[in-house]
């Protein structure tokens, strides 16, 4: 039916939804701030400084984006690499989250850099090879082709291209396995970029092992996520799954928690070798060591018990409420590192301004607008009729 | 015998001695480039009378707006910007005993952080010690700003079209061997400019020969690596606005480290994965043939 050839007032009932309206409001806000900027210069609408060139863009949409992006090479590996072929029903839903993910990841970079239109430099034109930047420049570009190529045979079997679809099938594993490389350098990388910063980040988060912090973590992040997202897309995509999926998904869900368990109670205990390495426990009783207990404690330790004795008692509801308490973790980790207790003793704190919220949650708001529509259009929550062995 | 024993312990002292040499001399922060023909300046704050000459030295040589403040007839910059690459700063205790002038402007690190974390070495550092910005290859991201201690690359907020700026140390001067527009400017000989190693010598000379009018220390000869702009104080240089906990470690050794693990991982990563997989794969295969024949026997035809 042509919608726009309803009568005007049923037309309006169709569309006024509020998801419609507040979705329509956000992103032309969001529009003209982005406008502002490219006219007036990053100042008119951030509060960026020089102490604090890095504000909500590079600490949320940046280094959040990628770590809660990770669910793509996390249960890729899983399937692909482990063997663990229960986990396929979740399978693309998080390669079409990780690409998306790392998609907008760059749309926000876009509107931060300085000189956008340059974001291809380190890869065509001039190569400043001692820079952790330029890793994950190169690895961030690398992995999004990677990323095209896990979640392609989706698009072709929504095409019903059989020939390509064939083909492009056979570079699974090898593409599973580079996923794997470039994903464990990159979520790393974002770390090591705060190695160049001693003086600037506060010990309690400064360590030599931030690297492997971020790594880890990211582990914690991608299996939070595909919880947490399939959660959600199994309430909002109904109709789109079949009756027995339920159960199975939650089966699935008890077994991320699980894992997410584990990694949690190790990832707890690195964080102490980072304290003990720099010989920092007595600013452990300062405020920023409380605010580093809370992190370590409240969304590091916590959640992981709560996560084992979800899983063990088999209380789904448990693990989706605390995965996401975990993945709120990542976020106030990734924004400790990069904005909190960077210049935390600078007299004049860093606070993101109301435009730079604005446009992140435009950029978010596009982000799930996307994976919306692919979801109602491709063969990502369930298998397609004509592909079922191979989904 | 004896002899044999005398001689073997002579050998075991002198290579425990030259060991700890080795061991030992990182305290005497090694040299992160070589410094042979880096120029620097000195500027000797108990010589500056901060008259300001060689800030606005700088903006008129660079074409750059004052930053007029108040009444609009007084040109005070507070700190480095856009529009001012140094800047002339004043510290005062509370009881206003204890003064001193203190210049900033890029330090012109022997082994630059902000070079190391431009990923299109758009700030590179040049022989002559000049650590250079070039306009044409950056990209915005200001990781640059993330890196340097000193916290000196600038960013034009307001513009659309923005750049870093910060000191080039003059390089269409220094790069001839011609002192910067700053030390040109001074009329009190605070600022000079020369070969890093002499000026360090001159530094040294001065402290010894006026001990109670300087600090006992040059900063810039160690601090991150070791700089080209190298000071002198008559006052503790914590109090003159120069970064708390800053060691002589070379700023971008912190992430040699991680960048030299990168091979390490592809390659123990790829091996791993792809063992996993084969392993995985053949585990499959197995259980596959067991379980099939079993259940032909039990309703085979």
């Amino acid at each position: 039916m042509n919608r726009l050839a309803l009568p005007s007032p049923l037309f309006k009932r169709e569309w006024l939804t509020p998801f419609n309206v507040i979705t329509a409001a956000i992103l032309a806000v969001g529009f003209i701030i982005v406008v502002m900027r490219f006219t007036m210069g990053l100042g008119t609408v951030t509060n960026l400084s020089n102490p604090y060139p890095w504000g909500l863009w590079i600490g949320f949409d940046v280094l959040c984006g990628v770590a809660l992006a990770a669910g793509g090479y996390i249960l890729a590996s899983t399937v692909y690499l482990f063997g663990l072929k229960q986990y396929r029903p979740l399978l693309r839903p998080a390669i079409l989250t990780g690409f998306l993910g790392y998609f907008f990841v760059v749309v926000a970079l876009l509107v931060d850099l300085g000189r956008p239109w340059r974001l291809p430099y380190p890869v065509f034109y001039s190569y400043g090879v001692s820079s952790v930047m330029f890793l994950v420049a190169w690895h961030v570009f690398l992995y999004l082709t990677v990323q095209f190529i896990e979640f392609s045979p989706a698009v072709f079997e929504w095409l019903n291209w059989k020939k390509l679809r064939a083909w492009v099938a056979k570079l699974t594993v090898a593409a599973t396995i580079a996923g794997l490389i470039l994903s464990t350098l990159h979520q790393s990388a974002l770390g090591a970029l705060f190695l160049l910063a001693p003086t600037k980040l506060h010990p309690l988060w400064y360590t030599p092992l931030l690297p492997v912090f971020f790594f880890v973590s990211s582990i914690i992040a991608g299996l939070t996520m595909v919880v947490f997202e399939a959660s959600v897309s199994h309430r909002v995509f109904k109709d789109q799954l079949e009756p027995h999926h339920a159960t199975q998904i939650n089966d699935l869900i008890l077994g991320l928690g699980k894992a997410a368990s584990i990694v949690l109670f190790a990832y707890f205990w690195l964080k102490w070798v980072g304290v003990a390495r720099g010989h920092n426990w007595d600013l452990l009783a300062t405020p920023m060591g409380l605010w580093f207990l809370v992190e370590v404690f409240g969304f590091v330790l916590v959640p992981c018990f709560l996560l084992a004795w979800g899983s063990r008692t088999r209380n789904a509801g448990l693990v989706r409420a605390t995965a996401l308490v975990t993945v709120v973790g990542i976020i106030v980790n990734r924004l400790n590192v990069s904005v909190i207790a960077f210049r935390w003793n600078y007299e004049q704190p860093y606070w993101p301004h109301w435009m730079e919220l604005v446009v992140t949650a435009s950029i978010v708001t596009v982000g799930i607008l996307t994976f919306r529509w692919i979801v109602k259009r491709m063969p990502v929550l369930r298998p397609h009729p004509d592909f079922e062995g191979l989904y | 015998m004896i002899l044999q024993r005398r001689e073997f312990l002579k050998l075991g002292a002198a290579t425990a001695g030259s060991v700890s040499a080795v061991t030992l001399s990182p305290t005497e922060a090694r040299p992160a480039v070589n410094t042979e023909g880096c120029k620097a300046m000195l500027y000797d704050a108990t010589k500056c009378i901060g008259c300001r000459a060689c800030q606005t030295a700088c903006r008129l040589g660079f074409d750059m707006e004052p930053s007029i403040n108040g009444d609009g007839l007084y040109d005070e910059p507070s700190d480095l910007s856009t529009t001012c690459p140094t800047v002339i700063r004043q510290y005062q205790d509370e009881q206003g005993e204890e003064w001193s002038f203190v210049k900033r402007q890029c330090m012109h690190c022997l082994d630059p952080a902000c070079a190391s974390a431009c990923l299109v070495n758009a700030l590179e550092r040049d022989d002559c010690g000049a650590v250079t910005y070039d306009v044409d290859k950056c990209i915005g991201c200001r990781y640059c700003m993330i890196a340097c201690p000193f916290e000196v690359p600038t960013f034009e907020y307001e513009k659309a079209i923005p750049s870093i700026v910060k000191c080039p140390f003059c390089f269409d001067l220094v790069s001839q061997g011609k002192a910067p527009r700053c030390v040109e400017a001074c009329p009190t000989g605070a600022i000079t400019f020369g070969d890093r190693d002499e000026l360090l010598e001159d530094a040294r000379s001065r402290i010894y020969s006026e001990p109670n009018r300087y600090v006992h220390h040059v900063y810039g000869e160690h601090e991150a690596g070791g700089t080209a702009a190298l000071y002198l104080a008559g006052v503790s240089f914590d109090k003159l606005g120069f970064p708390k906990g800053l060691t002589n470690k070379s700023i971008p050794d912190l992430t040699k480290g991680f960048l030299n693990s990168v091979p390490l991982v592809i390659i123990l990563w790829a091996a791993f994965g792809t063992g996993l997989h084969w392993f995985v794969q053949r585990r499959d295969e197995l259980t596959e043939r067991e379980v099939v024949p079993a259940e032909r026997e039990e309703g085979g035809p």
